[in-house]
């Protein structure tokens, strides 16, 4: 009991991340039909900002700030100079440049910064906390917590603005939108922005539990992107589902099978949820609004 | 077109006229193929440095036969194809006499045939215990084996009087070498691996690993981490969270003030095995290595400004044995060399006191290795 308390604490820390990296792809792709790949490389830009503005003895909460920021005005340049000069290419070609410009954002990353892993303390301290014979960081709970927190504010902005309405109504019919007074040129931007608000956020908060370099963004954009995969592209719920399910499978594998092939494993069951719900987990919904 | 050549081969030769009688003969020419950006740059850049600061001062010194060396050295970025390329080119074009270098075992490896071909001695900075064995004619290494980690690991759990080991390694290159040694010796000092656990090399999480450990029937009396880089951070915060209570070990491949950083508070009572020079200060004035490591690490740390690294040592160790070798050879033949090299009997550096044989193109033994603890955020020589 107390084993399996263990690894679902374990898989939900991580699955929150990847359901964060999701949600950032989520967004893009709702709003242009892009899979943006340097989703990965915003995540690493909040965690490596950070450390190195705290080194530099910016306080912790100010340094966090200016790392979203950066990411925000490295999401609006992305889109500003890569996708837009761009934006008649169909998907496939503007995919490819997201990988380009994740592989420049990397080497840019590597040369201002440096190639070492590197942390910053946690937020509130490092004694792990005991749950019925399970133990869990405080720092764990703060990447829940803050998951939830900026799940919900999507939430709420999607839901409850004009502008997040606006974005809706892009990602369910771009021309429609066009034609009743929408800036989906705008609307677009936003996805880009808030896209690299919610990687760095991500990247802060999990960056004293996993450490980061310049490299980690690679293998997180993969993860998040088969965690959207699984919950259904597209579906913001779905997106969370798939990144928690992806973090549990993951952890489950490791703990009850093998830690050899835990990887494996999460990715059979991918592919099997994928040949029996070709659309994903809650893909369905998304093909009846459109 | 043809005269201005000619005018311009009178000019070169007039002045290497000029210059020839300050050096009666022609430079020692020694190779070197090292990882000095890329991936392994960690380890390439402090070889680099130390073969070019220790040339220098062997050429103030005089050089070796009364000749001065000269150091060709390339940077394959850690790329085993280009480091290959460059072999070739040392052999073919500089013409060099010895070669001291590749950084990690794939480039290492895939120069071998190169030098073995054209009978250049070649002494290798990488880890792996396959450049050594099988023993290849003209190919030595100077840093341990991860096979040697795992003896001197296995040889404290046994004072210690735990047998009971769970080893969690990493998937990479290094960790999966390691784990398959430690595997392969564990019998011989009466240790039972009663838990085989892996991680991949991007894991940030590797408490269902470890939950997994503590929960084997009959338990782990301790733990044994083969990895470098980031994932024996990771391991070892994952431990102290899960309060496993027994023994952390961990190998050579954490032996720097990075990993002390990472790990945090979580690194305290962790033990290893690493070279002397991790600890000079703290060695003994009687101990044979003390001269030699806290002399390296002077001259390192005054001249690059950054902090001595066992890596770097390897370097010193590797330029050393050969330049001692050309001199006991008195000769720049290859075959010579390589006889001299072989004869290489208690030579003191800093990765431990050499005793190199027909069979055993290292030549270090357990003694080499010696068993440190972090305590209060640093190293301590506990034997």
């Amino acid at each position: 009991m107390d084993q399996l308390l263990q690894f679902v604490f374990s898989g939900l820390t991580v699955g929150a991340v990847y359901a964060l990296v999701a949600l950032g792809f989520t967004l893009i792709y709702n709003a242009s039909d892009v899979i943006n790949f340097a989703q990965g490389e915003f995540v690493m830009l909040g965690g490596m900002v950070t450390v190195f503005a705290y080194a530099a003895g910016v306080p912790l909460p100010l340094a966090a700030l200016l790392a979203v920021a950066v990411a925000v005005a490295t999401g609006l340049a992305l889109h500003r100079f890569a996708i837009e000069p761009a934006r008649g290419a169909n998907a496939v070609t503007l995919i490819i440049i997201t990988i380009g410009a994740s592989i420049l954002i990397r080497g840019i990353a590597q040369i201002v910064f440096d190639k070492q892993f590197h942390r910053f303390p946690s937020f509130s301290g490092e004694d792990p906390i005991a749950v019925l014979g399970a133990s869990i960081l405080p720092q764990s709970l703060w990447v829940l917590g803050g998951a939830a927190i900026i799940v919900a504010l999507l939430w709420l902005f999607m839901e409850k603005t004009l502008l997040g309405k606006a974005v809706r109504a892009t990602a369910a019919n771009r021309l429609a939108a066009r034609l009743v007074g929408i800036d989906t040129a705008l609307v677009l931007a936003l996805a880009f922005g808030v896209s690299g608000a919610i990687g760095a956020l991500a990247g802060i908060l999990v960056t004293p539990i996993t450490l980061t370099s310049v490299t980690v963004g690679t293998l997180l954009a993969l993860k998040g992107f088969a965690a959207a995969m699984l919950g259904g592209i597209g579906n913001p719920v779905g997106a969370v589902a798939g990144g928690l399910a992806l973090g549990l499978l993951e952890a489950l594998a490791a703990g009850f099978i093998s830690s050899t092939y835990k990887d494996a494993v999460a990715f059979v069951v991918i592919i099997a949820v994928l040949f029996v719900l070709p659309q994903g987990l809650f893909g369905k919904r998304a093909v009846e609004r459109v | 077109m043809q005269r201005r050549q000619f005018f311009a081969g009178m000019a070169a030769a007039a002045m290497l006229a000029f210059a020839a009688p300050g050096h009666a003969q022609a430079p020692i020419r020694i190779g070197s193929v090292l990882s000095v950006t890329g991936p392994a740059s960690f380890l390439g850049d402090p070889e680099a440095r130390t073969l070019r600061l220790y040339i220098d001062r062997i050429n103030q010194a005089g050089g070796v036969l009364g000749r001065r060396l000269e150091l060709v050295l390339y940077d394959d970025g850690g790329d085993a194809n280009r480091a290959r390329t460059f072999a070739t080119r040392l052999v073919e074009d500089d013409r060099v006499i010895a070669v001291v270098g590749g950084t990690t075992t794939g480039t290492s490896m895939a120069m071998i045939p190169v030098f073995e071909e054209a009978k250049i001695p070649f002494i290798s900075l990488a880890g792996g215990i396959e450049i050594i064995e099988p023993v290849k004619p003209f190919t030595f290494k100077t840093p341990h084996t991860d096979k040697m980690a795992c003896e001197k690991i296995f040889d404290d759990l046994r004072k210690r009087g735990l047998t009971r080991v769970g080893l969690i390694s990493g998937t990479g290159g290094f960790g999966a070498s390691m784990r398959n040694q430690c595997l392969r010796v564990a019998g011989e000092f009466g240790i039972q691996i009663v838990a085989d656990e892996r991680y991949g090399p991007g894991d940030t999480d590797m408490t269902p690993q470890l939950t997994r450990m503590r929960n084997v029937p009959g338990g782990v009396q301790a733990v044994i981490n083969a990895d470098f880089g980031q994932g024996p951070a990771i391991v070892t915060r994952n431990f102290a969270q899960l309060n496993m209570g027994v023994p952390l070990y961990q190998s050579h491949g954490v032996a720097s003030r990075s990993f002390i950083e990472l790990a945090g508070a979580a690194a305290e009572g962790v033990r290893l095995p690493a070279a002397a020079l991790l600890v000079a200060e703290q060695l003994p004035d009687n101990d044979p290595q003390k001269r030699v490591v806290m002399a390296y690490k002077q001259l390192y740390e005054s001249t690059q400004n950054q902090p001595v690294s066992t890596f770097g040592g390897h370097a010193y160790d590797g330029l050393m044995i050969l330049v001692e070798a050309i001199k006991r050879a008195n000769s720049t033949d290859g075959t010579r060399i390589r006889d001299a090299i072989r004869a290489t009997r208690g030579f003191v550096g800093t990765g431990g006191v050499v005793n190199m044989s027909a069979t055993d193109h290292m030549g270090l033994d357990l003694s080499a290795f010696r068993m440190i603890e972090i305590r209060n955020g640093t190293w301590k020589l506990i034997d």
